[in-house]
């Protein structure tokens, strides 16, 4: 029984036509029926993902991989736009349009108040279709296709306030750091079409081990193995999508958007892209150990340093963003030890129980009036339990508390990098091992900060105005601290799918652990050589996910858990000035966490600042100066003198013409009598 | 019909200028619908190409040949091939929209406008398919006069100095290849770009003919460093002017490289390619950097057109690189189809940025950026529109602008990875200076009291940037069939310069 094209179609289209609808008839159908029509579009979708996830797994389907419509053909050069679904796709779709459809329906709430709310249901619908675009791709054009459109929709929902200064910056800035990982994507591409002369995915993966041994001549004597070239090159390309450093900058400030986006953009969705991405070349990143080395060092360093700078975040949403980068990490690093299929599923557990967290915090945005700072919050579990519980859960996931879906992955993870014997596999062990630590930290100091403690708000009683406050200018526009209702839970559009996104934090991990890491699930889909393989290895000691889990209690990150839940417990409960002696005795290493190591202080000298004076002296010194002035200009004025000086000799007195005609008789007959009889003679 | 079909494209809207001048102009509805007419007849002729080219033959078609001026043999010789007929519809769609997008704008002496604007419509059909380089050259330099008045007449208040170094700059370059075809014509005995292809020359004589043709061309396209030309003029230049000067009169740099320097000169033009691609790369980086600082809306775009057609260029001389060097004949198409693809994008995409700062202009009468910010609060449709032609000018792919450039950079790769490299950078610096334009116009509040009172797009507006966005959209999701329509032709002409003529 194979995959029907029709379903596939219907399922990246239905999105589309959700977004059409809305966008463009956004007036006329009002806001019920935009939100009616996307949510519509992501059922269907969400729905038919499911069946062709069933279909693959239990149904004996075959993998799917057909063009629908040749893009371009120029002799051997074939480009086309097609599906290819296998199971690493169908899983990636499942998790897309469910994330996605949940994320609709909780934006019926959150944006309730907002005069864009047409317009915003289009766009996440337009983001899903090219979600599904990137990840049901069969080749690199179209691959590309759905990398740079969920880019488009990223600037478009990161600047949807567009009024805000700090958004529209924000989305510019996402923009070009994507730009620039993109720069090296589109160079891997290219590097692959020369090497493999092909864009088709198939093709090229069958092609991949005549990579071996061929190289590429950057200069005369200098050549580049080909696979290490061709996989660092599009790794630069999920750096950008995936936020790792050093080109992380971008993720952080993407939380200007509203937060249904950050939830399904900036956490779930795309910013794996770059981790999907990576886990379907494997077979082109299989045969280069540098460019794996590469990925986990890169990986390692975003797991733990990115996440330091979580801790000492103030706002609810930068906290979750941080360690957004960080887990990214985590996936990227298992990528780097050829534990692809360790990646994938932490992208999946994570997608659960990340966009739970942000769900979360957006519940308690919605409850605080817009607030984010989490220094006027406190003890709000008692006003909101259901948003309390499921964060806490979703938290628990996060710092990977035995039996969660956040254990397995990031467990086997851990575990894994252990095994490797990658080049810098002990400074990646290192990293991914403290990070644990440093994850548990940041997680239970938001969870206290927000939810436990004294109430650091006061409530004021005023019913003349300020119950409305607009989303687009919510900032400054209200005195911090002071709150005109009491907080309460968010109705149920808000509500739900934080316990449908719960359900599955808690308890996927535990049914698929075993077939997803150990059982070969993805089949084809992934292919990692046999000395490469540290999951391999890792197989023959798991005896089920119960005897894992039970196993995690005794293992070392599991310990630094309870070691942080111990001091953050100690210091946001129990004694608070702890916190500010601590950031007071480390001063300088507060700084460097709170200027997030000057990365963007310096990227916006170097870049933004140095751009705008590089372009000011190139058209100052070459277009206006040397171009205009001198060639131009400079070729006129010259005219223009030897014209002025040519006319001087037409003055007119005849005595002055006469004067010439007698210079110039002796000069010709000077000149025949002295040259005339050399010349004869010739 | 068919017979003459080309030359009725040429005719038919510079006979159509006549009934349009005499309109007068006290009547300027009767001049604006019997310019539309006549623009609607040309294209629907032009249209007529579609089944008369044969695309999987290629070669020249529809080949009309009278002799022209007996004593020097010249001959009123027209033909097209794939190219020629795509950058032919191109100009006849441009046409009508330019005369769309006029209609209200233009109330002095709408009737020469019009009368102006298609006379130009037929000698730039002209251009795309002389086969006598006479006849060529001689549109090539009409094309010069309507352009001049457009510029001078209905331009900004310093018209005259765009206009006198518009037309100098051009015609230095033409002189040039006046000689060079005077010196050709004397060893052939004849204007025909068919037998000077089949000329054998030698290395020297080759190189000199290259430069002269060269420094014509580059300048119409225009290259780094003879483009400063090119913002003065369209920053002076009616909105129509501008469109027709960015989406159709660059290409006819490009197209003449191909119908002269390729066929005629191909040993020099291997052995140069390095100063064309070098020159096409500074056109890329520098080019971009120069457009990010821009403080006017119009230079902005018209240096990013320079960077655009700086692919054109890389294009076609990158072929050279793959064919002759590499002998690889497909990479060498692929990149040479990026080029072609590119020109008629390049059309379109620059055609509607033109049009959306016109749209602009007309309400504020300002190009400054600094005095526009936050126009999405009132003008929402006309946002969709500008974001829509922003993207294609950073080549999302998705948009038309994506395609050539893909192929393009795809290409070069093959032939140095330098190349692809800083051709690549303009994944960065593109996208810079058009969103950072997007960002201070489009975004933020509104701090200027007269962007408030401005008004969303009218329907004739929406209807042209309409048309510009479907044609925008359409290439960049399914562009097989312009490739397919160029693609033997293009095929020709990489097999053309492989051939070594000494």
């Amino acid at each position: 029984m194979a995959l029907s094209t029709s379903i596939l179609l219907v399922i990246a289209l239905a999105p589309l036509v959700g977004c059409l609808l809305a966008g463009f008839l956004g007036k006329q159908i009002g806001r019920a029926g935009a939100h009616s029509v996307t949510i519509l579009g992501l059922l269907i979708s969400c729905g038919l993902s499911f069946y062709v996830l069933y279909q693959l797994v239990w149904g004996g389907a075959a993998n799917y991989d057909q063009n629908l419509y040749t893009w371009f053909e120029i002799g051997k050069f074939n480009a086309s736009v097609g599906f290819m679904v296998d199971r690493l796709t169908a899983m990636m779709m499942v998790v897309v349009t469910f994330v996605s459809l949940l994320v609709h329906v909780y934006t019926i709430g959150y944006m309730h108040d907002d005069p864009g709310y047409q317009r915003f249901f289009s766009y996440i619908s337009l983001f899903t279709f090219s979600m599904l675009m990137l990840v049901m791709a069969n080749n690199f054009l179209q691959l590309f296709f759905g990398w740079e459109a969920v880019g488009l929709v990223s600037y478009l929902l990161i600047g949807f306030w567009y009024k805000r200064p700090t958004a529209i910056f924000a989305n510019l800035k996402a923009f070009l750091v994507n730009r620039v990982g993109d720069f090296g994507f589109l160079l891997g591409i290219a590097a692959v079409l020369t090497f493999l002369g092909t864009l088709d995915y198939a093709t090229a993966f069958a092609a991949a081990p005549t990579l071996v041994g061929k190289t590429l001549a950057i200069t005369q004597n200098v050549q580049w193995d080909a696979a290490t070239v061709i996989c660092v090159l599009l790794f630069i390309g999920a750096m950008g999508k995936s936020a790792q450093v050093p080109l992380h900058v971008w993720l952080p400030d993407s939380m200007e958007g509203p937060t249904p986006i950050s939830a399904l953009i900036h956490a779930a969705t795309m910013v794996t892209a770059g981790i999907f991405m990576v886990a379907r070349m494997s077979p082109l990143f299989e045969l280069s150990q540098s460019a794996l080395s590469f990925v986990m060092v890169i990986g390692a360093t975003g797991a733990l340093f990115t996440g330091l700078i979580g801790i000492v975040q103030n706002d609810i949403k930068r906290v979750i963003a941080y360690s957004t980068l960080s887990q990214l990490g985590y996936m990227t690093v298992a990528l780097g030890v050829s534990a692809y299929a360790g990646a994938v599923f932490h992208l999946m557990t994570h997608a659960f129980f990340k966009a739970l967290l942000f769900l979360g915090a957006g519940s308690v945005i919605i409850a605080m009036h817009h607030e984010q700072d989490m220094r006027y919050m406190g003890g709000l579990r008692k006003y909101m339990p259901i948003t309390w519980i499921t964060m806490w859960i979703g938290s628990l996931a996060l710092v990977a508390i035995p039996f969660t879906s956040g254990f397995y992955s990031k467990d086997a993870i851990i575990e894994a990098v252990g095994e490797s014997h990658r080049w810098g596999a002990a400074y990646a062990y290192f990293c991914v091992m403290a990070g644990a630590f440093v994850t548990a930290t940041y997680t239970f100091r938001q969870m206290y900060l927000t939810f436990h403690g004294k109430e650091r708000f006061t409530v004021v009683h005023d019913h003349g105005h300020g119950h409305h406050v607009e989303h687009m200018d919510d900032h400054g526009h209200h005195e911090q601290g002071i709150m005109h209702e009491t907080p309460k839970e968010s109705p149920w559009v808000v509500t739900l799918p934080l316990v449908l996104l719960a359900i599955p934090s808690l308890l996927v991990g535990f049914f698929t652990v075993k077939p997803m890491l150990f059982g070969g699930w993805f089949g084809s889909a992934i292919r990692v050589n046999g000395a490469n393989d540290v999951l391999g290895e890792m197989g023959h000691e798991f005896h089920g996910a119960l005897a894992m889990a039970l196993h995690g209690f005794w293992s070392l990150p599991f310990g630094l858990v309870v070691l942080a839940f111990a001091i953050t417990t100690y210091i946001y409960l129990f004694n608070t000035s702890v916190a500010d002696k601590l950031k007071n005795a480390l001063n300088p290493f507060y700084q460097m966490l709170n200027h997030k190591y000057w990365f963007d202080a310096v990227y916006y000298v170097l870049f933004a600042r140095g751009g705008v004076k590089l372009g000011r002296l190139f058209w100052k010194a070459g277009d206006a100066a040397v171009i205009d002035g001198v060639m131009i200009d400079g070729t006129t004025a010259m005219t223009r003198r030897l014209a002025s000086g040519m006319r001087r000799l037409q003055s007119g007195y005849l005595y002055q013409y006469a004067f010439a005609m007698i210079i110039g008789l002796i000069l010709l007959l000077g000149g025949y009598w002295l040259f005339g009889p050399m010349l004869a003679a010739q | 019909m068919f017979n003459h079909l080309l030359s009725l494209l040429i005719w038919l809207p510079i006979v159509g200028a006549v009934p349009v001048l005499l309109a007068g102009a006290a009547r300027p509805n009767v001049a604006r619908w019997l310019a539309l007419l006549f623009m609607v007849l040309t294209f629907v002729v032009s249209l007529f190409l579609l089944p008369q080219y044969d695309a999987t033959q290629g070669g020249m078609q529809l080949v009309e040949s009278h002799l022209w001026i007996a004593s020097l043999n010249v001959h009123y010789g027209l033909a097209v091939d794939g190219i020629s007929v795509a950058l032919i519809l191109l100009t006849t769609i441009v046409g009508i929209l330019v005369v769309i997008g006029a209609w209200e704008v233009i109330q002095n002496k709408t009737h020469q406008y019009m009368a102006a604007m298609l006379v130009l419509e037929g000698l730039m059909i002209g251009v795309f398919c002389a086969t006598d380089a006479l006849l060529f050259y001689v549109f090539f330099e009409a094309m010069l006069i309507p352009m001049f008045i457009l510029i001078g007449i209905w331009g900004g208040p310093r018209r005259v100095y765009a206009t006198l170094k518009f037309f100098i700059y051009t015609f230095l370059g033409s002189i040039f290849m006046l000689i060079a075809l005077l010196y050709l014509y004397h060893k052939a005995g004849t204007f025909d770009l068919r037998t000077l292809a089949a000329l054998p020359l030698t290395f020297t004589e080759q190189a000199w003919i290259f430069f002269a043709f060269l420094l014509a061309f580059a300048i119409k396209v225009p290259m780094v460093p003879v483009h400063t030309w090119l913002p003065d003029a369209h920053v002076e230049a009616p909105t129509g002017g501008s469109v027709v000067l960015a989406a159709v009169m660059l290409k006819v740099g490009t197209y003449g490289m191909l119908r002269f320097i390729l066929p005629i000169v191909p040993d020099a033009g291997a052995h140069f390619t390095w100063v064309v691609v070098l020159l096409s790369l500074v056109a890329i980086v520098y080019i971009g950097y120069v457009a990010l600082v821009q403080e006017d809306m119009k230079k902005l775009v018209a240096y990013s057109s320079v960077a655009h057609m700086g692919f054109v260029t890389l294009g076609i001389f990158i072929a050279f690189m793959l064919a002759r060097e590499l002998g690889d004949v497909d990479t060498a198409r692929l990149g040479m189809q990026g080029a072609m693809v590119q020109m008629i994008s390049h059309g379109f995409v620059s055609g509607a940025m033109f049009t959306c700062i016109g749209v602009m202009y007309d309400r504020l009468h300002t190009r400054l950026i600094k005095d526009y910010g936050g126009l999405i609060n009132v003008m929402p449709w006309f946002g969709f529109f500008y974001v829509l032609f922003a993207m294609a000018n950073c080549g999302l792919p998705g948009t038309s602008g994506f395609v050539g450039e893909f192929m393009v950079i795809l290409a070069s790769f093959k032939a140095s990875p330098w190349i692809a490299l800083f051709a690549a950078f303009t994944l960065i610096i593109g996208a810079g200076y058009t969103l950072w334009l997007v960002k201070r116009v489009l975004w933020g509040e509104i701090h200027n009291p007269h962007v408030a009172e401005m008004k969303d797009i009218s329907g004739r507006e929406t209807l042209v940037l309409g048309a510009f966005a479907a044609l925008v959209l359409a290439l960049g999701i399914w562009p097989e069939p312009l490739i397919h329509l160029m693609d033997s032709s293009v095929t020709q002409l990489v097999q053309q310069l492989a051939i070594h003529k000494i």
